[in-house]
């Protein structure tokens, strides 16, 4: 008990991941793909967040006047500007993920990863049918 | 920058590492500002000189073995960001920036033949932001910083590669396929630097190495260890994690294909190598487990199912991605033997194979250019009627071979070598069979190139000179750096020492 109370943090931090990497393979629909890398990646932003947490620390910020008492425990602040890049990351890579998805939706006519390979798949028959089709296949 | 002002008594020589980066990070959105894509295109050949200038120069300081710390903002390590250049990065970043400074003037024809001229200035500027993306790997010293600057490349990778959605749709879904591969693995690099610093308290690099020395036995830092090479081999395209990298290559535009093929996974092994050899020690129980069990039968995996697959194929530039694949097998090889000849061939193989593979698909790319194909059904007889470029190929595919005499054979020999002093005779045996693999996909292409008639009615012709020189100059590169190895060989070894730290064998 004391195992799973103790490292609560990071039990939620892996079934996040897991469930946002499950998203990310299982689903067909790119959009969902999407979302499920948000939420793979948000996990990664909690794990972060919460590894900078001490215990009873506060906001790692200085009074004003700078009187700072040494009794004050503060907490990690690194961690958590580490992952304001990270975030920056997240929002730059979702952002071109989906004007990706809307180039796709005009080209292909949908955005269904099963549809998709069946257009593909069909194109590159039609360019191997020279060599048959056992030639230049994916692996 | 800023602190040249701050520190008036330092020279710019001092200030190279990070001007370096700084120089194409900055002609990136210049390059849009201006909107101009004659413009854009000197400001891209500029920076990229000039990075090529300043990483000569820091090669030439490190390759005694010294190394070069540079405190960004003035905040001394552990703190503060580090960059620090030791003979392993600076030969790097020396074939990164050199590749880039060649594949530009190349590239000019190209995409303007391949890209529609609105987009000409977001292409260079997105190409310079790779391009600083892929450098800022190499140099910096501290840990979260390569996934800065991981993202920044992969980010502008992605666009690149769907920018060739002009010739071809497929590149729109194959950057999609990448970007969520991409993402993973970045996100997963990440999680690994997290493992490390709950485990240490520290990201940098030097700092790193020395608190983890004696933690082999620590779970936190195993985990952190798994995490950082399945991230980093998604990257680099380790066997089973290269899904991503045949459609990317193959409709990506073809400069970009050029540029991303010699530098971007080398980038992703130097990590590698950095994270393996000198972040982590390689005598912990846990690390020589995985090269032997894991890593090392996947380069021999990779070997030989690529070079396969390769020689089924009949699109030019799918057949050469998956010979890429096969190399980087042989660059993994050398990371899997961990001994200093082993890492040796690696860097070697790396610089080696970045010249090659630039040669190659640059000829590819002259094929699309005049053909408008790079299917070998519709490359019939071109020896004929563009005999420079296809004597480039042909130099070229010696060299991927490992013909005597080329840059590919120099890798091979250190790294049969390596693998003969660690006993491991039938290594040896196998690296020299997937080697002829390599001959009989590379004989595919020739063959259709010189011993067919040329279609009827075809009337390519050779490219502009803005596009043969670069090509030869690469070409003649793989056969310079065949016969006389003194800066590569030296570079390397040198490399795998400051790898080493100076410790094992």
């Amino acid at each position: 008990m004391e195992f799973i109370l103790g490292h609560l943090n990071y039990w939620l931090f892996i079934v996040l991941m897991m469930i946002g990497f499950y998203i990310v393979v299982a689903r067909g629909n790119y959009i969902k793909k999407i979302v499920g890398l948000n939420v793979f990646q948000a996990s990664v932003f909690m794990f972060y967040i919460s590894i900078g947490k001490v215990d009873g620390g506060t906001a790692p910020i200085f009074p004003t006047d700078m009187n700072i008492d040494p009794n004050v425990v503060y907490s990690n602040p690194l961690p958590h500007v580490l992952i304001l890049t990270a975030i920056v990351v997240g929002i730059a890579t979702t952002s071109l993920g989906l004007a990706l998805i809307v180039r796709i939706r005009e080209e292909f006519g949908t955005i269904e990863e099963d549809e998709i390979l069946e257009i593909e798949s069909k194109l590159q028959a039609e360019e191997n049918s020279a060599e048959g089709p056992a030639m230049g296949g994916r692996a | 920058m800023a602190n040249a002002v701050i520190l008036p008594t330092l020279s710019m020589i001092d200030q190279l590492p990070l001007l370096t980066i700084a120089v194409p990070l900055i002609a990136g959105p210049l390059c849009v500002i201006f909107g101009n894509r004659h413009i854009a295109w000197g400001l891209a050949f500029l920076s990229s000189l000039l990075a090529f200038l300043f990483s000569g120069h820091m090669l030439l300081q490190v390759i005694d073995g010294d190394v070069l710390s540079y405190h960004l903002g003035g905040w001394a390590p552990p703190l503060g960001i580090e960059y620090r250049v030791d003979a392993a990065n600076a030969f790097v970043l020396f074939l990164i920036s050199g590749i880039s400074t060649v594949v530009l003037p190349y590239a000019r024809q190209s995409v303007a033949h391949e890209i529609k001229k609105v987009s000409h200035t977001l292409f260079y500027c997105c190409y310079l932001l790779c391009f600083t993306g892929l450098l800022g790997v190499v140099v910096t010293g501290d840990a979260f910083n390569v996934f800065v600057f991981l993202e920044i490349s992969s980010l502008s990778t992605y666009v690149l590669i769907a920018m060739g959605a002009e010739r071809d749709r497929r590149a729109l879904t194959a950057a999609y396929d990448y970007l969520i591969l991409g993402t993973i693995g970045a996100t997963f690099f990440v999680i690994g630097i997290g493992f490390l610093y709950i485990a240490t308290g520290t990201l940098n690099m030097a700092d790193l190495a020395v608190r983890l020395a004696d933690m082999g036995d620590n779970r936190t830092v195993q985990a952190g260890f798994a995490f950082i090479v399945v991230g980093m081999g998604l990257k680099a395209a380790i066997y089973p994690l290269h899904l991503w990298l045949p459609g990317a290559y193959t409709y990506a535009p073809s400069v970009v294909t050029v540029f991303l093929a010699a530098t971007a996974t080398k980038a992703a092994i130097y990590v590698l190598l950095r994270f393996m050899f000198s972040v982590f020690q390689p005598d912990f129980v846990f690390e020589l487990h995985t090269l032997t069990w894991i890593i090392m039968p996947l380069a021999i995996l990779a070997m030989f199912a690529a070079s396969l697959i390769a020689a089924f194929q009949t699109d030019l530039k799918r057949l050469l991605a998956y010979s890429s694949v096969a190399q980087v097998g042989y660059m993994i090889l050398g990371i899997g033997l961990a001994t200093k000849t082993s890492l040796s061939a690696t860097i070697i193989h790396l610089f080696n194979h970045g010249i090659t593979k630039a040669v190659l698909f640059m000829v590819v790319g002259a094929f699309v250019m005049r053909v408008g194909s790079s299917f070998t059904k519709n490359l019939n007889g071109l020896g004929k009627q563009m005999p420079w470029t296809c004597t480039a190929f042909v130099i070229g595919g010696l060299s991927l071979i490992g013909v005597p005499g080329t840059a590919g054979f120099i890798s091979k020999w250190l790294l049969i070598d390596a693998s003969l002093k660690a006993d491991l005779w039938w290594l040896a045996m196998l690296i020299v069979m997937s080697s002829l693999l390599a001959v009989v996909y590379v004989w595919k292409a020739v063959e259709v190139l010189y011993m067919q008639q040329p279609d009827e009615g075809s009337s390519a012709k050779e490219v502009p000179m803005s596009m043969l020189l670069p090509m030869w100059i690469m070409a003649i590169a793989c056969v310079y750096f065949g016969l006389n190895t003194d800066l590569t060989l030296t570079s390397a070894s040198v490399a795998a020492n400051s790898l080493l730290g100076g410790g094992v064998q």
